[in-house]
């Protein structure tokens, strides 16, 4: 099976000088769940923005889904975007909006026929466990819930791979399990999962492939170990 | 479509007070345009009234020959220049006078007014040369004793002419341009308080078109309500003015249309460049 996610020597500078990512390679299969973990500014939401191509690399190749970086439009983002859900620490959700509008908002974008919005709707609400909340504002609901339905929104247009931007970062301990377990049954169900995170007690708690950087390179990769690149504990060097 | 009207209206709703805002704006920068449009509008009207009184006269010797007189005016009838020519006779000419200057009305004695040729010149050919030019065409004729014409006022007319088209010109760029930018800006508003909307429609895959068509709605309506607003200002001072003051010229309807067009024009575009810089700045 191809890959679904190729880095191949990715570097990444920004004006000024600074080198976000270093040579980075590496890649994600379907239905795959990986952390990406590292200390802040290590690299982590370069790479989930380099997917998301709302940055271009300044050397290599990212491949997403069969679209290069060197060779995508511009026209044809919005089209790939269509097939990643994105959910990030201060979950963005419009505050003027119900959560069943916010969700549905995200299918009439992209031009969803009306008639199909709202059972699209009710079946990621139920998946999320908030039919209860339909009607409520953001401001209404708790950042844990709020979380939720960033990632309702974030898999209503059923994509193939979802990534996660520190998506507990403002959670309390006990939200921020309840979303890793959504997040690995969004998994279970086939959704490729690639969250980036520092919180090593919730990588600890699973035994998925973690990808760890430091100033911009990959130092550590599991899902190598069987080939026997690298060694060492998830997470054992950031802490 | 149906969608992007739809956001375009409920932005008004969600939003009522920075909507007026930026209609009022609008409205008032449109309308400072209008007031010196109306202004610029009568003056031009007066100085046509002014124009069309440019008038070239040429008298008659005594004891010319009727036909020659008259075979004369419609030689010059045919000129391209000329509107229209009359042939004042003797009679007349003392007639007029006499009416003119009711006063002196027993001073005249038949005889001593001479007949002459009066030639009316056609819009667009009344500069000072070209009236010269038909003046001394005129002055061909032998039966023709003395040809007037103002010639100081025309050239003077001419003159206040030539510098009221340029001041004109400057000043309306000049409001045009401040309008725009006006405008502009408080359509930049709207789009940077609708930032977090387009940062999830991107996010959710929106295409750049669907992003901007409620923007560019808005923006539409907004410029053209501006608009209606600014007529509706720029009527009711005129109205007052008339009343007041002095008797002068509105708008014709289809320089009113232009103005609702040229604010709704004005609105599309500014949204369109405001919202793809923002576009740009963030993609």
């Amino acid at each position: 099976m191809s890959a679904m996610v190729r880095f191949t020597r990715v570097t990444k500078q920004y004006p000024k000088g600074v080198t976000a990512l270093d040579e980075v390679s590496f890649t994600l299969d379907r239905g795959e769940f990986t952390f990406l973990t590292g200390p802040s500014g290590a690299g982590k939401s370069s790479i989930l923005k380099l997917i998301f191509v709302e940055e271009r690399p300044t050397s290599g190749e990212v491949k997403v889904i069969g679209q290069s970086s060197v060779t995508l439009t511009p026209k044809k983002i919005p089209v790939l975007r269509r097939k990643l859900g994105v959910v990030f620490q201060d979950f963005r959700l419009l505050p003027d909006r119900t959560t069943a509008e916010n969700i549905a908002f995200a299918l009439e974008v992209t031009g969803a026929p009306p008639k199909r919005i709202d059972p699209k709707v009710m079946r990621v609400l139920e998946q999320v466990d908030l039919l209860a909340k339909a009607d409520a504002r953001p401001h209404e609901l708790s950042g844990g819930e709020q979380q939720r339905v960033a990632i309702a929104r974030a898999l209503v247009n059923d994509p193939v791979l979802l990534l996660a931007d520190e998506p507990t970062g403002n959670l309390d301990e006990r939200s921020a399990r309840s979303i890793l377990d959504l997040l690995c049954e969004i998994n279970r169900v086939g959704t490729a999962v690639l969250m980036a995170t520092h919180d090593l007690d919730l990588v600890r708690a699973t035994s998925f492939r973690t990808l760890e950087l430091h100033h911009g390179r990959l130092v550590f990769d599991a899902g190598t170990m069987a080939s026997g690149a690298t060694a060492g504990v998830p997470g054992g060097s950031s802490t | 479509m149906r969608l992007a009207l739809r956001e375009a209206l409920l932005s008004f709703r969600r939003a009522p007070m920075l909507s007026a805002l930026s209609i009022t704006t609008i409205a008032f920068s449109l309308f400072a345009f209008d007031l010196f449009g109306l202004v610029a509008l009568n003056l031009r009207s007066a100085l046509r009234q002014v124009e069309s009184r440019v008038e070239i006269r040429a008298f008659v010797a005594e004891g010319t020959r009727a036909d020659a007189a008259s075979a004369a005016v419609g030689d010059v009838q045919s000129f391209p220049e000329v509107e229209r020519v009359t042939l004042v006779s003797e009679a007349e000419a003392l007639e007029r006078a006499r009416q003119e200057l009711g006063e002196f009305e027993d001073v005249f004695d038949a005889g001593i007014l001479p007949a002459s040729i009066e030639v009316r010149l056609r819009e667009g050919f009344r500069t000072p040369d070209q009236v010269r030019e038909v003046a001394e065409r005129l002055s061909k004729y032998d039966f023709i004793d003395d040809i007037r014409y103002g010639e100081e006022w025309v050239e003077k007319l001419y003159r206040l002419r030539t510098i009221a088209t340029f001041v004109g010109l400057a000043l309306g760029t000049t409001f045009a341009l401040v309008s725009i930018i006006i405008i502009g800006s408080t359509i930049r508003m709207a789009v940077l308080a609708r930032a977090p909307e387009i940062q999830v429609m991107r996010l959710v895959g929106a295409t750049r078109g669907f992003i901007r068509a409620p923007f560019l709605i808005e923006g539409l309506v907004k410029g053209l309500l501006g608009g209606i607003i600014a007529l509706g200002l720029s009527f009711v001072t005129y109205a007052t003015l008339g009343r007041l003051v002095i008797q002068a010229e509105f708008f014709s309807v289809g320089h009113s249309l232009l103005g609702l067009l040229a604010g709704a024009l004005i609105g599309f575009l500014g949204s369109a460049y405001s919202v793809d810089r923002h576009l740009r700045r963030v993609a």
